[in-house]
């Protein structure tokens, strides 16, 4: 699937966007955040507060307890701070 | 209804948007126009400029979706949404929404709702650029009276109804 940074979580990974293959016992949003945050410094300081973390599956909003099954666009923002 | 939603670098013009939503009709009685503007200082500090990063398709999508959700609660004849990205420098335009009804209360309603869950919902990112310190950037923290001012109309209707 692929895998979108915005804002503070795309400088703090160090890329915009990645193709990524979690394994099979990643099921959920939340699953995914604490399997990417192991892939390195960068990742683990984007995500060290998993709970101020924002995600939309396929362009929508979703929760961190949302099953990824499907998806084929994952995207981790900060609280948004348009308008 | 007609719905416009537009995100672009280039300026646009307010008032020609507005009566782009009532030229040759006669059914609307009231079109509210907000503008929003971007400050010279972000928390009493004096900036140079602002940069928006958004994520496109999203970010339609997403203003698509409250747009629907007012036509829903509202009676509404037109919609333009307008966010502007890239480098936004102060005293110029960031945002415009405008509504047109047949009469003012649900125009009113319509955009102050629009503006608050474009605040909160719509994948859009501020970066300012202080003007002291030599021009070091930040991201702008998102206020919790923004969050406020969203959820006071209720359910969330951006929200992936069925992942919930």
């Amino acid at each position: 699937m692929k895998v979108l940074y915005f804002a503070w979580v795309r400088e703090r990974v160090g890329k915009p966007e990645e193709d990524v293959t979690p394994p099979a016992s990643v099921a959920t949003v939340g699953d995914l955040i604490a399997w990417l945050s192991g892939r390195g410094e960068g990742y683990a300081h984007a995500f060290e507060n998993p709970r101020v973390i924002r995600a939309a599956i396929d362009r929508a909003h979703v929760r961190a307890d949302t099953a990824i099954a499907g998806a084929r666009e994952i995207a981790f923002f900060p609280p948004m701070t348009g308008g | 209804m007609t719905a416009t939603i537009r995100l672009q670098q280039e300026p646009f013009d307010a008032a020609a948007e507005a009566r782009a939503l009532t030229h040759g009709r006669t059914d609307v009685g009231a079109v509210v126009t907000f503008t929003g503007i971007c400050r010279g200082d972000e928390n009493g500090e004096p900036i140079a400029g602002l940069t928006l990063e958004h994520y496109p398709g999203m970010a339609e999508a997403e203003i698509g979706r409250h747009i629907e959700a007012a036509e829903r609660r509202w009676s509404l004849q037109g919609v333009t949404v307008i966010h502007r990205f890239g480098r936004i420098a102060p005293g110029e335009d960031i945002v415009l929404v405008v509504t047109a009804s047949s009469h003012r209360q649900d125009a009113f309603a319509a955009a102050e709702f629009l503006m608050d869950y474009l605040k909160t919902r719509a994948p859009f990112w501020k970066r300012v650029e202080r003007a002291a310190s030599g021009g070091v950037s930040g991201w702008v923290d998102a206020k919790s009276s923004d969050d406020t001012a969203a959820d006071r109309w209720g359910k969330k209707p951006g929200h992936n109804q069925a992942a919930e």
